[in-house]
């Protein structure tokens, strides 16, 4: 029997937060690039990266991190919890160029409980989708809240 | 770039991944929080930190979950393309303490016109434990397409 997520809680699934419209500056990318110490060209070059297949700068595969929208509000009756950040799967499709504009939009993906080392535990994977202003989906992220 | 290509038929089931080492320290984890937005206390402010029972501050989840990034797209290199990337945090990581990012293939094969390697990655710390386990698949050029 689930203890928390009841059959209300798991209608939060599906559940979307406002959609954000972010421009993705070079200097921005540049920045990230230095901040997690990757000194690959293709990230912090425009005049080398000019000669690879990209044609220029892309941002890295974190750099996503950095643009952020609403995170949809998951209510679940629990006595007083601590957050876990579980981790995250990412898929990539198409890369992210200075000058982008993308779309982020975050989704309650899944809601479920299971038993682990620090007892009953509430997992909340939202999924987050980077779309670039041709429409084009660039990249996924899902990633794992854990209450407990 | 500078780095060298990999293709398809370079690599096998067992193969290591080139090792990227890791020297994270304070000041790198203020700028990871001023790149990325993320300010959570426990990442740039001691007295935060050890009041929150934590030994110290310790790495952004998200800052190794870079770095992992980062071992994958050297392996990639510049005609290759990272299509999956999944972390898992189990341990902690202070800075002043190195981490080296490896990985080895677990599986290669075609699907239509793309040559993916599957891979097994994970940040070790000095003392061999796996704090921050994954999985990532690359596209890599092949010299016979």
């Amino acid at each position: 029997m689930a203890k928390y997520v009841t059959d209300e809680v798991l209608k939060q699934i599906g559940k979307a937060g406002e959609a954000r419209t972010l421009d993705v500056e070079r200097g921005a990318i540049r920045r990230f690039a230095e901040a997690i110490g990757d000194p690959n060209p293709i990230f912090n070059n425009e005049g080398e990266a000019r000669n690879t297949r990209f044609g220029g700068m892309i941002a890295p595969p974190t750099f996503y991190r950095s643009l952020s929208a609403a995170i949809p509000d998951v209510k679940i009756e629990m006595p007083a919890f601590r957050g876990l950040d579980g981790g995250s799967d990412w898929e990539y499709f198409e890369p992210v160029r200075p000058g982008d504009r993308v779309t982020v939009q975050t989704k309650i993906a899944d809601i479920r409980e299971s038993e682990g080392r620090l007892g009953t535990m509430v997992i909340i994977t939202t999924e987050t989708s980077y779309t670039n202003q041709f429409g084009r989906l660039c990249a996924l992220q899902r990633s794992r809240a854990i209450r407990y | 770039m500078g780095k060298k290509q990999f293709y398809f038929e370079d690599v096998e089931v067992g193969s290591e991944i080139p090792t990227l080492e890791k020297d994270p320290t304070t000041q790198q984890l203020v700028k990871y929080a001023g790149a990325s937005g993320d300010f959570y206390q426990i990442h740039y402010d001691k007295d935060f930190a050890l009041k929150n029972n934590l030994p110290g501050v310790i790495l952004h989840g998200a800052l190794k979950n870079a770095f992992l990034g980062q071992l994958m797209t050297d392996f990639a290199g510049d005609a290759g393309w990272l299509r999956k990337l999944s972390v898992q945090y189990r341990g902690m990581d202070q800075p002043g303490s190195k981490v080296w990012g490896k990985g080895r293939v677990v599986k290669k094969y075609v699907e239509g016109d793309q040559h993916l390697v599957d891979c097994e990655i994970w940040l070790e710390n000095a003392k061999g434990e796996k704090t921050t386990p994954g999985s990532a698949t690359v596209i890599l050029p092949s010299r016979r397409a």
